[in-house]
């Protein structure tokens, strides 16, 4: 862990009086006063910008850096985040001239348009689904998205479903989603292997008013549902429809996909999956997948990736209207094109098993330490709990223990079926050493649990700030010096 | 099992109580739900006047864990909102039955207080809960 300056401040703290090199140039036309110009109202005496020299502003943005934490510096196992590497090359390409000062309203854009043809395509190979909108701005702006056209569609038939199935193992976003696009939301809760209870659903479905389910597969357990499709033919059964949340799709590169299982809407976070860099780092992208018979109702631009589907006889009449300005954040758009065409099917394929293999690897590890709820086989990430540890210790004290070691934490609370949830993803990125780095710090951890509670329960020790008081900053914030 | 939970009281298996006083009852979240919580640190109430009908949500409590609803365990109509609480959340920890009740209603039916549980039921689901 680097060295902890101590007097790290605000730019704006750090005016020194002395400096005069500010590198505004001498005036050359005739000067006036400013109270000729602005009414005095408008002006003020005080304009507290910093006037620091320049090698003092770059130490100050350089130290900021290098107490950043990312995927450059070491794994980071924040579960449902997918935060894996992000290859160079992605930004390299996406910077090229012909991607990168190009404005939708010039008149030729054809590079530009080929290549969300030739991605829709690709993500008709990995997903099985037929046309895509690359609009949505992140995932749950694609949830939003795929509703609206599942409740455009319902009124286009003259149906009154007004109801959506969300289990609760699902992303927490997808109950939010469908209730913003109209729906109320039934609650399934999951049976003890976490997975979604057959004959509830279908009790459910007999209702009559319900629209579909949404989906997240694999779950937020890491749990793959083994009756998918029996999940997808009842929703059908009883003229409901299927959305899935992609976000998950990690562990399926290249193995199955979830046109095949009988879904009707999808969304990705071509932010996780496909590169690109996410988190704190740029913007996301959730582009919707959709099965033929729905493409009258996808918001323009929108491109068929099934070159089967006659183009011409394509029409969009009942489309739910426009979702984002312009194309989508296009720049992400190029980073997963050049990520899925660096790795072919092949190596998407393999990114799929290695994370699963990495997520099973950390599980078999810490399971015999830390308590594992659902004892399975996981997909590319799995939920530990806090329960049974010694001495009142709580997931978020070991999430913040771990800073100590210089690693990122896992994802904590989440999700909420599970009690004290650590909830860890290594993706595919990340090499053995990298992988036995984690498991035996958190091994550490747990024995640390057992000898010195107290210590951990105060962590972190070495980080540049200790143990916030995040109750306090939620009941009494200072939102204003 | 270290939770408080009064004999005096009804409970839901989501874990609100209520308190009947001839046909109003005041309601609020159980000594267990909110240890499994954590700290509250807000809660945004439904509007004086509104009515709901069993098992809706009528507030959200937000913990530093965790955001839940908070359902009505019975019909009825929202008659007073414990204001204390916008000011003091914590209440809700510190006191669940008395200085950190969320609401007074008018019961819309009478019998539905047959469907909810005695402590000694509830203490039993909670047991269960804990094992699992």
């Amino acid at each position: 862990m680097k060295k902890v300056r101590e007097n790290r401040n605000l730019i704006f703290t750090k005016a020194f009086e002395s400096a005069e090199d500010n590198y505004i140039p001498d005036l050359d036309i005739p000067s006036s006063n400013l109270d000729d110009i602005i009414p005095k109202n408008l002006l003020r005496d005080n304009l507290p910008i910093p006037d620091v020299p320049e090698v003092e502003i770059v130490r100050h943005y350089t130290d900021l850096s290098q107490i950043n934490y990312g995927v450059d510096s070491g794994i980071y196992p924040l579960g449902s985040c997918t935060m894996k590497y992000n290859p160079k090359i992605n930004e390299k390409i996406v910077k090229l001239p012909g991607f990168s000062i190009i404005h939708p309203l010039q008149k030729k854009n054809e590079g530009a348009i080929l290549l969300m043809e030739e991605l829709s395509q690709l993500l008709h190979k990995i997903t099985g689904m037929d046309a895509f909108t690359f609009s949505p701005a992140a995932g749950a702006h694609g949830e939003l998205t795929g509703m609206f056209i599942l409740k455009k569609f319902f009124e286009q038939n003259g149906n009154q479903k007004n109801k959506i199935i969300v289990p609760d193992s699902a992303h927490g976003t997808n109950p939010a989603s469908a209730k913003m696009a109209g729906f109320s939301i039934i609650e399934l809760n999951s049976n003890e292997h976490g997975e979604i209870p057959l004959e509830e659903l279908e009790f459910a479905m007999q209702e009559g008013d319900v629209a579909g389910i949404m989906l997240t597969n694999p779950n937020t357990l890491g749990l793959f549902d083994r009756n998918i499709l029996k999940i997808t033919e009842i929703v059908h059964k009883y003229d409901g429809l299927c959305y899935y949340d992609g976000a998950n799709l990690n562990p399926m590169l290249g193995i199955c996909r979830p046109g095949d299982m009988g879904f009707d809407i999808l969304h990705l976070n071509l932010h996780k999956t496909f590169s690109t860099p996410h988190g704190g780092g740029g913007p996301g992208s959730g582009p919707v997948g959709i099965k033929e018979g729905l493409i009258q109702f996808l918001p323009e631009p929108y491109f068929i990736g099934n070159e089967k589907i006659d183009k011409e006889k394509i029409n969009i009449s009942h489309s739910i209207g426009k979702m984002k300005s312009f194309w989508g954040n296009f720049g992400i758009l190029v980073r997963a094109y050049a990520y899925i065409r660096a790795l072919g099917k092949n190596g998407l394929s393999r990114v799929g098993k290695v994370s699963v293999l990495n997520a099973n690897y950390l599980r078999k590890r810490l399971q015999e330490f830390y308590h594992l709820p659902y004892q399975r086989i996981c997909q590319h990430e799995f939920v530990l709990s806090d329960k049974n540890f010694p001495n009142k210790i709580t997931a978020e004290d070991i999430a913040k223990r771990i800073l100590d070691y210089g690693i990122y934490a896992p994802t904590v609370y989440f999700p909420l079926i599970v009690d004290g949830a650590l909830m860890i993803e290594p993706t595919e990125t990340e090499s053995k050493e990298a992988l036995d780095y984690f498991a035996e710090t958190m091994i550490r951890i747990y024995q640390e649990t057992q000898n010195k509670p107290e210590f951990v329960h105060k962590a972190p020790h070495n980080t540049p700030v200790g143990r916030l008081d995040a109750v306090l900053a939620a009941r009494k914030p200072v939102l204003k010096e | 099992m270290d939770y408080n939970i009064p004999k005096n009281l009804k409970y839901s298996p989501s874990h609100e109580w209520i308190l009947i006083e001839n046909e109003e009852g005041i309601i609020g979240i159980t000594d267990y739900a909110q240890d499994q919580l954590g700290d509250i640190v807000y809660v945004e109430f439904p509007e004086v006047g509104e009515e709901f009908s069993n098992g809706e949500s009528i507030a959200e409590i937000e913990s530093v864990k965790a955001v839940e609803e908070f359902n009505i365990p019975v019909s009825g109509k929202i008659i007073e909102i414990n204001d204390e609480i916008n000011e003091n959340p914590e209440l809700v920890n510190e006191s669940p039955y008395e200085k950190g009740w969320l609401a007074r209603i008018k019961l819309a039916n009478l019998s539905e207080l047959e469907n909810l549980l005695s402590s000694e039921n509830y203490i039993s689901q909670i047991n269960k809960e804990l094992e699992d």
